[in-house]
């Protein structure tokens, strides 16, 4: 047996407090003072351990959830973001609400090429090192499916706010305006639209008016600290400001001007809103106002008896920024207004919270935005009005949760 | 069972490359004309230029400023160039009948969407449903919904079929265009389809959208004391009672039986 060195006395050392993780998932033996816990005895591992850090491994429920009726197939469906475990206004990446349409393709950052074509007056074709040399901008934002909610259109349906409000993400978004690369391209005074095409096996593509691609559109290539992620459109996406997530095009391949929209499958048969009376809404691309509480919610019910809770939740819209967050304990008969955590962007999630000193009753929880436009986020039967009662897509509607006496939290609609 | 087929094949890598004989670049005539009514052009014009603010627009730099980037050739920009809008702009050459559309359906469709078109295994219906659409169980197919007949083309050609998606050629895709356009009784068996016939049909959900945003249609207020009487809440729906979640702890539920 050759003599122990120092390099393994520390791989011993880490080897030890692997062993003690896994005994403490078992059991909380040992956790409290005086007495020290194993891992204040031992030797972690080094930096040379993780090179790519992950959440704690007691963490490992915190994942992407989906609703495994919704869809035939995985590979043209929706995965939602666990926002009872977001604690701010950030997405983590690996947690961000996935769509596709095709499967998530792998692409080859290489091989990847943007082009800027058609009524343009210079076409151009650019790599993606060439993309990044353009002057760039970063920029908080929330991306949201407009069928966030779907099931909740006709009932309150699953009982969880990850299924109900998690097919939405926000990020720090890093890349190049659109306007900078159209100016580039130069347009006509025909220029009035752009489809913007995908490079994963739908080709996924969607018309947008020119002005909001001049206004504060974006091909992000960084997300919070690192590259865009290949569930969120590696290596660049097409980032649309408060408009519904579906035009914030993935695994960009193409820009293309034209006079017209093109009226895409994705714009015709799917994200448009078929009414009570036959005729249909397109081109419904804002998304409107939106709020809820996260704490206490199905997944984090009150688990420590009556006494002093803070509710907690985030707050959005598409139109601009948020004014105020108004929150009932019962039912929407009274209402008090939240505190709003800063930054309070454009576009962007904003923290709400409410000191809460729960007498152990019943309660019927809600939160209510008002966005800078003045627009006040409706109740469900106010939506039912318009939209009928099962439409799929801009379910806003104001969230009841129903906090039961024993601390569990339902998912409730109220007449 | 379609999952994950040949998702990745022939992506990464590929360099654009035309399909023979097509019109490429945008032509303004091409766009909007034939079938589009002058209501939705007016529509998509506004929103297309902000209401007249895309006319007082003006670019931080001229063009080519930064001279960072290639221009692509004609074939590059020709072989990516694949979205076809009303007018029918960048249809290939090429043609096909409901009768040729029958075998690649037989072979490369029909096993989602069913022998008749009729949908399976919740993989959507393509035909049927042509007049549900006000009724009690609206029906959202090809015949009943979809307002232009160039998305019929388009889509088929972009994404299908799905375990393969832009590998038929342009004659198949004219020809599944033309049987699936036939199985809706939009036209003829004999009806052939191509790059001057395609854009001339007539949907019949055409006049159906209206594209421009009607928002806000909600007008709630932000009441903050008695906003409601107390004895008219009701709880309508609970979602603990529809056994519907999966399980939201632990590894991911797929809510397969003996799970």
């Amino acid at each position: 047996m050759t003599k122990r060195n120092r390099r393994d006395v520390f791989r011993l050392g880490a080897a030890a407090g692997a062993t003690v993780i896994a005994g403490s998932v078992r059991g909380a033996r040992g956790a409290a003072p005086p007495a020290d816990n194993a891992w204040s005895n031992s030797l972690g591992h080094g930096v040379d351990g993780k090179p790519y850090g992950s959440p704690s491994p007691f963490e490992k429920s915190v994942v992407r959830r989906y609703v495994p009726w919704l869809s035939p197939t995985r590979d043209a469906d929706a995965s939602m973001t666990p926002l009872q475990d977001q604690p701010g206004i950030i997405t983590s990446n690996g947690l961000f609400f996935e769509r596709y349409h095709a499967g998530l393709p792998q692409v080859d950052p290489k091989a990847f090429r943007l082009m800027i074509s058609g009524r343009v007056k210079r076409p151009l074709l650019l790599t993606l090192d060439q993309l990044m040399r353009y002057p760039s901008v970063s920029r908080i934002h929330f991306i949201e499916c407009p069928a966030n909610g779907a099931t909740e259109w006709p009932a309150a349906q699953l009982n969880s706010l990850q299924l109900t409000h998690g097919m939405i993400g926000c990020a720090e978004w890093t890349g190049v305006l659109l306007s900078t690369l159209l100016d580039e391209a130069g347009l006509y005074s025909d220029s009035r639209w752009v489809c913007a095409t995908g490079s994963d096996g739908a080709h996924m593509n969607r018309s947008l008016p020119m002005m909001k691609c001049l206004d504060d559109c974006m091909i992000a290539w960084g997300q919070n600290g690192e590259a865009v992620r290949p569930e969120q459109g590696y290596p660049a996406r097409l980032v649309v400001p408060g408009w519904q997530g579906n035009v914030n095009v993935k695994w960009l391949r193409q820009i293309e001007v034209g006079p017209e929209p093109w009226m895409t499958r994705e714009e015709t048969s799917e994200y448009s809103e078929l009414l009570a009376d036959g005729t249909s809404l397109g081109f419904t691309w804002v998304m409107d106002a939106k709020s809820v509480i996260t704490f206490p919610c199905p997944e984090r019910p009150l688990t420590q008896g009556p006494g002093f809770y803070e509710i907690r939740g985030l707050a959005w819209s598409g139109r601009g920024k948020v004014r105020h967050v108004d929150v009932s304990l019962d039912g929407g008969v009274n209402f008090q207004r939240a505190r709003l955590d800063h930054p309070i962007l454009d576009k962007c999630l904003t923290r709400f919270t409410l000191p809460w000193w729960w007498d152990g009753k019943d309660a019927l929880i809600q939160s209510r935005v008002t966005d800078e436009t003045g627009y006040v986020q409706p109740t469900i039967v106010q939506k039912h009005r318009f939209w009928g009662a099962d439409p799929v897509y801009g379910n806003n509607a104001i969230q009841t949760w129903q906090v039961l006496a024993s601390g569990a939290v339902n998912n409730v609609q109220l007449s | 069972m379609l999952a994950g087929l040949a998702l990745m094949g022939g992506q990464a890598g590929a360099a654009p490359t035309p399909p023979p004989g097509s019109p490429r670049g945008g032509n303004a005539a091409q766009h909007g004309a034939g079938i589009v009514s002058k209501t939705d052009l007016q529509v998509w014009r506004a929103e297309g230029d902000g209401n007249g603010r895309l006319g007082r627009y003006k670019p931080a730099r001229r063009p080519g400023y930064y001279g960072i980037g290639t221009v692509p050739s004609a074939a590059q920009i020709a072989g990516w160039t694949i979205a076809v809008p009303p007018g029918g702009a960048d249809l290939p050459s090429g043609s096909g009948t409901a009768a040729a559309g029958a075998a690649v359906y037989a072979s490369d469709c029909a096993m989602c969407h069913g022998a008749f078109g009729e949908g399976a295994h919740d993989y959507p219906a393509l035909a049927g449903g042509v007049g549900s659409l006000g009724g009690s169980s609206p029906e959202r197919t090809v015949g009943s919904y979809w307002p232009y007949a160039t998305t019929v083309w388009d889509y088929i050609n972009r994404a299908m079929p799905f375990y393969a998606p832009h590998t038929l050629k342009p004659d198949q895709v004219y020809a599944l265009t033309a049987y699936i356009l036939n199985m809706n009784g939009v036209t003829r068996s004999d009806w052939v389809a191509d790059a001057a016939s395609v854009p001339l049909v007539r949907m019949p959900n055409r006049d159906g959208f209206d594209w421009s945003d009607p928002r806000p249609v909600t007008h709630n207020t932000a009441c903050m004391e008695a906003c409601v009487r107390p004895s008219s809440i009701r709880i309508t729906s609970s979602a603990v009672t529809m056994h519907l979640t999966p399980r939201m702890t632990g590894p991911v539920d797929h809510m397969k039986s003996g799970q």
